[in-house]
């Protein structure tokens, strides 16, 4: 149980942009993991995955840490940013790239 | 899991709520909700969502695969129009 934690901590405090998702960017596992994965390839943003399909307890406890029923889940500077549907809506209004700017030190693409 | 059942069960946690759900697949478990309530005022995304997950309670864990929502308070649901 600690591990699992620990394991999602370090991966928050250690990437900018840190995405928990079935599968991996390459293949990811559900339309929706997909489709953030998207966002960020798009915004040409460097970002790390953990696939939750991998680990079971990482899964679960991803879910407990957020307080966030579903999968993919973002951290953006070590921040809960929200799934899919709140990606996509930060990304459409355009704050979402003022975010990924502002952790990564790099003009996004958009 | 009906979509009228998610409709009643987000009406039952934020009365007054204009709530409006969709089966996306048509298989039960995915969902497109619209949400309106006045208990958005002042909120972020992630806490209004956390809002409607809370009134769903176990169902979103263990019955609900997703649930794609949009959340809007009365005032953003009056300019989308």
């Amino acid at each position: 149980m600690a591990n699992a934690l620990e394991q999602i901590k370090s991966a928050i405090a250690g990437n900018k942009i840190m995405i928990f998702m079935k599968g991996n960017r390459n293949f990811p596992q559900c339309g929706f993991s997909a489709a953030t994965v998207q966002i960020f390839e798009q915004l040409g943003a460097p970002y790390e995955t953990i696939d939750v399909l991998a680990d079971p307890e990482v899964r679960d406890q991803v879910k407990a840490f957020s307080n966030w029923p579903t999968i993919p889940q973002v951290y953006i500077d070590g921040k809960f940013v929200g799934g899919c549907d709140i990606v996509r809506e930060l990304y459409e209004t355009g704050e979402l790239q003022t975010m990924v700017k502002s952790a990564t030190g790099s003009a996004a693409a958009h | 899991m009906d979509p009228t059942e998610i409709q009643q069960m987000i009406e039952r946690g934020l009365p007054g709520a204009v709530v409006e759900v969709q089966d996306t697949t048509g298989g039960g478990d995915h969902f497109e909700a619209l949400v309106v309530s006045d208990k958005f005022e002042g909120k972020g995304l992630v806490e209004r969502h956390q809002v409607v997950y809370a009134t769903l309670g176990d169902a979103m864990r263990a019955r609900v695969h997703a649930l794609q929502l949009k959340t809007l308070t009365p005032a953003q649901y009056q300019n989308r129009r």
